[in-house]
Formats: C-alpha cells, structure tokens, sequence
C-alpha cells in the first residue's frame, strides 16, 4: 500500500487484503492505537501517584486492573505489532521477493490481535502482566483472569504465526543473487527476532494452559495446596519472556540500523558484527530467564549461573552501540526528526543496560528487585529504546505511506520533549527504587523523598503525554495536508532507499 | 568486514568484557559472604498473608504487624506464606526474600540501630498490596 491517501479505496478492500503492504499498514495503524490507549491508562497512574493518599482512582482494584492493562497493551498490542507493521513493509522488499512467503497466513496472524486486545481491554485482568501463581490461579477474579489467558494465547499463536512466516520468507524467497550476509540488517533483526520466538514462546503457551486448568480446579501444577509449584509457572514463564524482551529489542535496532547510516550519510561500520551481534543476542538470550528470579530462594550457585549468563548479553549489545557510533563518526549527520529519535534511543539503550549490569549483580539485586527501579530499568528499553527507535521509523516511513511529509518542526518538538519526560519519569524512578518503594503499588508512605521523586515522575509523564498528542495532530494533519514528499529521496540525502510505496500492490 | 579495519570494535568488546568480569567477581564474592548464616542466628518465622505479616519467635510468642528485636543480636527469618505469593522487604537492612506457599526462604541480619524500621511487602498480591506494612521495632 502506499498513498492511501492520494489514491483513495474502500477501506474493505484493505482489510481484506493479504498484500504485504496492506498487512503492513493494518499493523502499524492498530499498533498505534493501542499505544495511545495503554499511554491514557499509564498517564492515569501516575496522576495517581503524584501525592500520597487517593487521587483519580477511586480504589485500588481499579488501579491493579490499569497497570496490568497497560503492561499488556503496551507489550503484545502495541510494540510487537508494530515491529510486524515494519517487517510487513521492509523484508519482502530487502529480500527482493513480491510478498511474505504465506501471505494468507499473515492476514490470519493480523487478524488475531484485534480480538486478542478486545478480550484484554473488555476484561481488565489485575493480576499484573506476568499473572503469577498461586495469586492468578486462586486469588484473581474471572472472567477478567481468563480472558487474559485466552487473549495472550491468541497473541502467542499470532506472534508465532508472524515468526514462521519472516523465517521462510527470508531463507526461502530471498533473491537468488543475494547472500544471506548481504541482507540489510533490518531483515537480519526480523530473522534473529523470530527464531527467539519460535524457541521461546512454547514454555509460556504450556504454561498459560497449566494456569487455566489450575483456575478450573482441574488441575493444581502450581498450587501447593494440591502439591504444585508456583516456581514452575515462574521458569516457564520468564523462559520465554526473558528472550522475549530481546524479540522486542532486536527489530528496534534493526529500524535504527536503516535510519543512522542513511542520515549519517555513510555506509554501516561494520554489517558482518551487526548481524554477529544479532545472532549472539539470539542465543544468549535464552541463558538468563531465572535473574528475574533471585529473590524466589535459588541456591547461591542458581544466582551464579543466572547472573553470568545475563552479563554474557551485554557485549552483543554493546556492538550494536559501537556500530552505530561508528557509522555516525565522521559522517555528514543530518538532524531530521527520525535520525534524532534513534540517537536518543541509541543514548537511552546505553542507560539502560547499565543499570541492567547492575540488577544482574546478585547482591545488588536484593534492593532493586521489584521496586521502582526495575520499573525505571525495563521503560528505559521499552519505551527509551524501543518505543523511540519506532516511532522514529514510523517518521521515517511516513513519506513513503503518506506521499507527504510530517511536519519537521513539530516532529523534533515531539522529540525533546518526550526525551526530557523519558529522563523525567524513568531515571527518577531508578532512584526511587533504592530508597525502597515497592512497585505496583495504589499508594506510597508520605517520606518527603517519595513524594518528590513522584512528583518529578509524574510531571514527565503528562510531558511525554502532551508530546504524544502533538504526535497524533501532526500525523493526521500531515497525512492530509503536508507538503508533498519528493518520493525519490523525502530528506534530500542522496542514495538509495528502500521503496515501500514501489512494491507492486495488486490494488492499485 | 566490510573492507576496513574492525580492531576497534574488538578493543571496545575487551574493555566491557573485562568490566562485567570485574562486576561479575565482585557480586560473586560479596553473596558468597552475605549468604552465611551465623550458627548462633536467633530464627524467627515469617508468615505473610493478604495482606499483614505474622511473626514467631523462637520461644513461641507471637506478633503480628509489629517485630520486636534487640540491637546487636544475628537473627535469621525463616519466610513462608499461607496463600499466595508475598515478598518480606526490610529494605534498610537489605532483607527482601518472597515469601512462598510450601516453601522456607531465609534471610538473616544484625539489626545494628536502635530504632523504628518499614517492614513491607515487594511482591503483588493483590487487593491491599500497597498497604502490607509491618513495623520492625529494634531495642538497645
Ligand atoms: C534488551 C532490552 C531489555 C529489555 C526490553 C528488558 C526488559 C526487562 C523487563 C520487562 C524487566 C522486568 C520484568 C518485570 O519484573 O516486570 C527486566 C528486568 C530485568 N532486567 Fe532487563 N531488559 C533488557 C535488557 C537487560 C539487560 C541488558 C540486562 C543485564 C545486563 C537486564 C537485566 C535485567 C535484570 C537483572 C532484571 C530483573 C530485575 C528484578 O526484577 O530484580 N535487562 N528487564
Ligand atoms: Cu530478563
Ligand atoms: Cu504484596
């Protein structure tokens, strides 16, 4: 698909489509939507945390229910399916074939979030995003709970669906002429990112299963009451969510990896370490799961294994970090709004892995350990990196979805001040997690530190919120009245693009 | 490579590798000694519920909501729960175990100041998580 807006048709006829671009495009759009719709309940809590004591929400099960919600939303409806929007758009094009290798299977895959995200937002589940027994098993209300379960199972089959279908279309209809090592690295983070899926997400497919029978009553895998372990259900799910943060990961880099050499104006520093480091991420990803769990009670030499293996991720990351600060070195950086977004991702990345070298250290993870700092810890990724490498790319395809260009000014106003609100709200909490504050919690001790540290986090939300409905206007705005993009080269940098506008629709 | 030099790249890859060594060595040895329980260590049994913590020592008394301890004395908690998961934090003493069904995490500690100390809960479980508070009351 490509100037939708130029060349109207019936939104049907999108719908139903199986064209690449036509996925691609029903992706990006309901991604996004559910980003703002999961943003609006992370804004509410911390509106709530701004002083101690009941602010908007009325009671704390409502609260529950928002950050679970959230949690949810942001991960499986919003980042992952975005990072399927971009794929849809780029690999067939970087492979050089005309569509995904099973291009029925691909509409299927898309067409299960929507009712994935209907059952998660219809339900409202409390029992936090990784729906821990014996609490989610015993404790949690239904239907909420089950709806939950039955929504991330659809999830999973879509995510592995997706998986199957990058996997062949990459090893299997990529052009004769070209070598796997020559893909851009782009369809490289799309192929490494898959084949974590597929190895990880079954442990957490059995275990969801576990989990509904165990609601049932049928069943007690994990509740000791009837000689279950509740530790269990934690291994399988942190097997498959520990490498799971790293399927999130790896596309981000891999859009970051378009966006720098192209706007730095020289080629990649090095491609063979870039997808060396993928490939390393892929498999050492899978030798870390249990550093979510050094407070369960693991034996000394647990932690220890856990803890190297954790740490054996860190110079893979770090290469991308090197790569992209090489390429820009000595290259002619031109400051559009995409570029500036992946430096911030680039700068929030490195924050953020120092302070995972950190928790990863056994001993120190004693204080962090589901306090305020792993919440600062995992938004620098989520929504430090991730989220910014994307919606730089989403800046970045604009032109070539659009046929018009997004507003320049207020795209790099959209930038500073999500980065100033991202600093606000997530390096704040990393030091409100050693002066102790649990997370997921309604209210908090009215310490005067406390407060502050809220405050200023809560202050950096609402400018990350305001930041992010300048986004929306300018999108929309631009969508329809923007200058029209030069399609050949929107930023005036010379080279060569990757063209999603010139895939050949059958639509048009 | 694509043609140029990577060296580098691979000196930058020493460098970190060479700080998580250090990191890793130095987590490494400050658990080993943290982890050992003093023989003469006082044992209290924990027990979280939704949503207060009980307390038992070792002659039998017990107390709930509140711990009363003495400066200066090794004790050593034994941390269970009788419904769901639960994590017993005290956190300027560095103690945060979760508290399991079926299951005895330790933790041990020397109070070493008088004083009034946050007992609290770090692991969801539900309702009134936020508000499962005890208060550690340690005596000259
Ligand atoms: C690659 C991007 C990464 C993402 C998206 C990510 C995400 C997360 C998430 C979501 C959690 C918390 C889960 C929860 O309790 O709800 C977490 C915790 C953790 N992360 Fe990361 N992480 C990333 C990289 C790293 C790295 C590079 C390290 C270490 C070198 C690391 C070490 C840890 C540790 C040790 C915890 C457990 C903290 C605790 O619960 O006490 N992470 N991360
Ligand atoms: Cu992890
Ligand atoms: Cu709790």
């Amino acid at each position: 698909m490509v100037l939708e807006l130029q060349k109207p048709r019936p939104i049907w006829q999108i719908m139903f489509s199986t064209h690449h671009t036509d996925i691609g495009l029903l992706y990006t759009i309901t991604s996004i939507a559910f980003f703002f719709m999961g943003g609006a309940l992370a804004l509410g809590i911390r509106a709530e945390l701004f002083l101690p004591g009941t602010q908007i929400i009325a009671d704390s099960m409502t609260f529950n229910r928002m950050f679970t919600v959230h949690g949810t939303t942001l991960i499986f409806l919003f980042l992952l399916p975005f990072a399927s929007g971009v794929g849809n758009y780029f690999v067939p094009i970087m492979i050089r074939y005309k569509d995904m290798a099973y291009p029925k299977l691909n509409a299927i895959a898309f067409w299960m979030i929507p009712p994935g995200g209907a059952l998660i937002w219809l339900g409202m589940a409390d029992f936090t995003w990784y729906a821990t027994p014996p609490y989610s098993a015993i404790r949690a209300p239904g239907p909420a709970a089950d709806m939950w379960i039955f929504a991330l199972k659809i999830l999973g089959v879509s995510s592995v669906l997706g998986a199957i279908n990058f996997i062949v279309t990459i090893l299997k209809c990529k052009h004769p002429d070209l070598p796997l090592s020559k893909i851009p690295l782009l369809a490289w983070s799309f192929l490494t990112s898959s084949m974590i899926v597929l190895v990880a997400i079954p442990s957490f497919a059995a275990a969801l299963v576990m989990l509904l029978t165990d609601r049932l009553g049928v069943t007690g895998f994990f509740d000791p009451t009837k000689g279950g372990d509740p530790i269990a259900y934690q291994h399988l799910f942190w097997f498959t969510f520990h490498p799971e943060v790293y399927v999130l990961v790896i596309p981000a880099i891999g859009m970051m990896y378009e966006i720098i050499p192209r706007f730095s104006r020289k080629p990649i520093f090095s491609h063979s370490s870039g997808v060396f480091a993928f490939v390393v991420l892929s498999i050492v990803s899978f030798s870390s799961w249990a550093h979510h769990m050094y407070a369960t009670g693991m034996s000394f030499t647990e932690k220890t294994v856990f803890m190297i293996g954790t740490l054996a991720a860190v110079p893979a990351s770090g290469m991308h970090v090197f790569n992209f600060i090489a390429t820009m070195w000595g290259g002619r950086i031109k400051f559009a709004t995409p570029m500036m977004w992946s430096i911030g991702g680039i700068a929030l990345f490195f924050s953020a892995g120092a302070g995972g070298v950190a928790n990863a250290a056994m001993p120190f993870d004693f204080i962090t350990h589901d306090s305020y700092w792993v919440v600062g810890h995992f938004h620098l990724f989520v929504m430090g990196t991730i989220a910014f490498g994307s919606i730089g790319f989403l800046y970045y395809m604009f032109p070539f979805i659009t046929g018009r260009m997004y507003n320049e000014t207020w795209g790099k106003v959209h930038f500073i001040m999500a980065f100033i609100g991202t600093v606000m709200v997530f390096f704040t909490q990393h030091v409100l997690g050693l002066y102790g504050m649990p997370r997921r919690v309604y209210d908090y001790m009215p310490l005067p530190e406390y407060i502050v540290m809220n405050q200023i986090a809560s202050v950096g939300a609402m400018i990350i919120g305001a930041s992010m409905v300048i986004w929306l206007i300018n999108m929309i705005y631009s969508a329809g009245k923007g200058k029209e993009a030069n399609m050949d080269d929107p930023w005036g940098l010379g080279g060569k693009y990757y063209f999603p506008h010139q895939a050949k629709n059958p639509h048009h | 490579m694509s043609g140029h030099s990577n060296w580098p790249e691979w000196i930058y890859v020493a460098v970190v590798i060479c700080l998580l060594v250090y990191v890793g060595a130095e987590a490494w040895n400050v658990e080993r000694l943290v982890e050992h329980t003093p023989a003469e260590a006082e044992v209290i049994k924990v027990t979280g519920q939704q949503w207060f913590w009980t307390f038992e020592h070792a002659d039998g008394t017990k107390e709930i909501g509140e711990l009363h301890l003495k400066k200066g004395k090794p004790y050593k908690f034994d941390i269970t729960a009788k419904d769901v998961n639960h994590a017993f934090n005290i956190h300027d003493y560095v103690i945060l175990q979760d508290a399991i069904v079926g299951r005895i995490n330790t933790a041990w500690f020397v109070p070493d100041k008088a004083g009034e100390y946050t007992i609290q809960c770090r692991e969801y479980c539900g309702l009134l998580h936020y508000n499962m508070r005890g208060i550690l009351i340690v005596e000259e």
